[in-house]
């Protein structure tokens, strides 16, 4: 079931072979649409430097209507990209959310106009440590200056501004998006109409950064990475990036998921080998998934958006008080958690809901049971798509734009 | 698993809930208003249709969270007892509490922070203080039963059941005034009784209360 988990891929598919010639060079030549806003208008990043020249790379599906005001932003997670609802370049598979966008799906694109963006430190096309660093003519490697979630979506909104957006009507993410969704309702408060924070939280937790922190010595004990400098010396952190990708894996399913699915089953054999093969289901499983992310990422990339989600904090942010943070917002907001998502809990989101009451927002929260964990919110999930379709038909009523196509 | 999604609203909406439409009598026009304990969102709906509302709901069952959303209704999963705490002072011109006062873990807290969140209240109750329950309890000895109150009372989720007196008694402990209360029957007739709290008492199966803070501020 699970073809575009946050995590991958599923058990049984194949591994596409090593990074692939094909992922790198998305980097430099996207299989999307981009846009390059040249050196004299730097993006001034949260750290202070002036990033220039800034490419984003990004997708669009369905029509902007005469009066742009049927578009919806969608923002990708942690190790996403711009192919929400079109068959991905480098893997093959079905975009990572093509569930939920689509012709007739929730996020309809018969009628409205989506557009997903590759994340600012992406390596999907977007300007990322993967990209040439104007200084030196060579990959940026660690050169890239640390970014955050505010600069994500600063880089995004000059997308948008590019498309001559001024409202957008949704914008609307998971885990990492969810965040994105935030910060977007915080500091473009009147170019928002309604916000779907999916499966997220408004400041990473001691145990997030943890994990987190976990992946990244991962990469870079691996001596293949030689300090983020790899693509200059035609090596790759292969086996750290997979040892992070396999830790982070576990994070986005729940226990109960893991057990039904893989038990104490043994794999491709009856019994125990007595030594360190993948003798069991789960151990192949994970080093499958390991092997096909260094296909298709990159790892200083992993480094960069692992940070920035480490630095993510709206309540810090703001004085302290997370509520600070949307006063005056008049977005309608469906913050929508998962039973079983234990990185992201539902506690978590609804600190979300508890701000935005607490300045008498336009909130809806609705806890889905599911007991997929974290990638609940990628996976199918009748409820999710339900609670997507009734809130943004809804919102288009009261913003006047046309009837959808009554699907149940 | 990934519990079903209740159908709602298939066209032909339910039944209109006789206390629903007493509520609605007391709503002005285009206020903001907070359902507690909203189910369906049956309440939220009939006041945006007849007043114009700006309506938000809190409703503790998952599914009719996940149903009410699905039908465009602004409702978050929570409950009276947890959820009412996170609201500022005056964001509503009334707070509702249909039918939940009894089932709250503390009526008193609840009946505070609603008088605190909105201008005004509206709460309506089953009366315990029903001729019929009178004389069940004085007859059997037992906990009363009755279509009001259907449910054993080790089954039944009302822990803090009260007549008509008994919240009259508790409206005034949370320095609060009753505008308006009405008694009325199963079948939802309002009982021409309103000068006797006593007669309303004895009679009102059910009653719905609209009251304000006496002291602005």
């Amino acid at each position: 079931m699970a073809t575009n988990s946050e995590a991958g891929d599923t058990f049984e598919a194949q591994s596409g072979g090593t990074m692939s010639d094909d992922a790198l060079r998305q980097v430099e030549s996207p299989d999307s649409l981009k846009v390059t806003f040249p050196t004299d208008r730097p993006l001034r990043l949260d750290s202070g430097f002036d990033l220039a020249p800034l490419t984003i790379a990004y997708q669009t599906y369905g029509t902007l209507n005469a009066d742009k005001s049927n578009a919806i932003l969608i923002c990708h997670a942690l190790t996403g990209d711009q192919h929400v609802a079109n068959r991905h370049p480098v893997t093959g598979k079905d975009g990572w959310w093509s569930t939920l966008v689509g012709p007739g799906k929730p996020i309809d694109t018969t009628r409205f106009f989506v557009i997903c963006p590759n994340i600012l430190g992406g390596c999907m096309g977007s300007t990322g440590p993967a990209s040439v660093n104007p200084e030196t003519g060579q990959a940026y490697g660690l050169k890239f200056p640390v970014i955050t979630i505010g600069d994500m979506v600063k880089a995004a909104a000059r997308l948008v501004d590019h498309l001559g957006i001024d409202t957008l009507f949704s914008v609307i993410g998971g885990s990492m998006g969810g965040m994105q969704v935030l910060e977007w309702c915080v500091r473009f408060k009147d170019r928002v109409y309604t916000a779907m924070p999916i499966a997220t939280a408004p400041w990473h937790t001691a145990q997030n950064i943890a994990f987190h922190e976990v992946g990244r010595q991962a990469v870079m004990a691996d001596p293949d990475w030689h300090d983020g400098s790899y693509l200059l010396r035609g090596t790759r952190p292969a086996r750290g990036l997979a040892v992070a990708r396999m830790a982070a894996h576990i994070t986005y399913l729940s226990e109960k998921a893991l057990q039904d699915k893989f038990g104490r089953g043994f794999q491709n054999r009856d019994q125990r080998s007595f030594s360190f093969d993948a003798d069991f289901k789960v151990e192949s499983y994970l080093r499958h998934q390991g092997s096909t992310f260094v296909d298709r990422f990159d790892a200083n990339s992993y480094l960069y958006i692992t940070r920035a989600m480490d630095y993510f904090d709206l309540e810090s942010d703001n004085g302290g008080k997370l509520a600070n943070a949307f006063i005056g917002t008049k977005t309608q907001f469906c913050v929508i958690s998962f039973t079983s998502d234990w990185l992201y809990p539902t506690r978590d989101n609804k600190e979300i809901v508890k701000a935005l009451n607490a300045v008498a927002a336009n909130v809806s929260f609705v806890e889905i049971e599911s007991d997929k964990g974290h990638d609940a919110f990628l996976l199918d999930e009748p409820e999710l798509f339900a609670t997507t379709r009734g809130f943004l038909n809804a919102a288009a009523r009261k913003r006047g734009l046309p009837a959808g196509e009554p699907t149940s | 698993m990934t519990a079903s999604v209740t159908t709602m609203g298939q066209s032909g909406l339910a039944p209109t809930r006789a206390d629903h439409l007493l509520i609605a009598e007391m709503v002005e026009p285009g206020s903001r208003v907070l359902d507690v304990g909203c189910g369906d969102g049956a309440l939220l709906e009939l006041l945006a249709r007849t007043k114009a509302v700006d309506g938000r709901g809190i409703e503790i069952s998952r599914e009719r969270v996940s149903a009410c959303v699905a039908r465009g209704l602004s409702v978050i999963q929570g409950d009276a007892d947890s959820d009412l705490s996170g609201y500022p002072d005056d964001a509503f011109d009334y707070a509702i509490l249909s039918l939940t006062i009894q089932a709250t873990r503390h009526p008193k807290v609840v009946l505070e922070n609603l008088l605190r969140i909105a201008r005004r209240a509206i709460v309506s109750f089953p009366n315990f203080g029903h001729w019929q329950i009178r004389l069940s309890l004085l007859a059997t000895g037992r906990m009363p039963r009755t279509p009001n109150l259907p449910d054993a009372w080790y089954d039944s989720l009302d822990a803090h059941l009260c007549t008509i007196e008994d919240f009259v008694d508790l409206v005034k402990l949370v320095d609060a005034r009753v505008v308006e209360a009405v008694a009325f029957n199963s079948t939802g007739r309002r009982l021409p009784i309103e000068r006797s709290r006593r007669l309303q008492n004895l009679f009102g199966e059910k009653a719905v209360f609209l009251l304000e803070r006496k002291r602005e501020g």
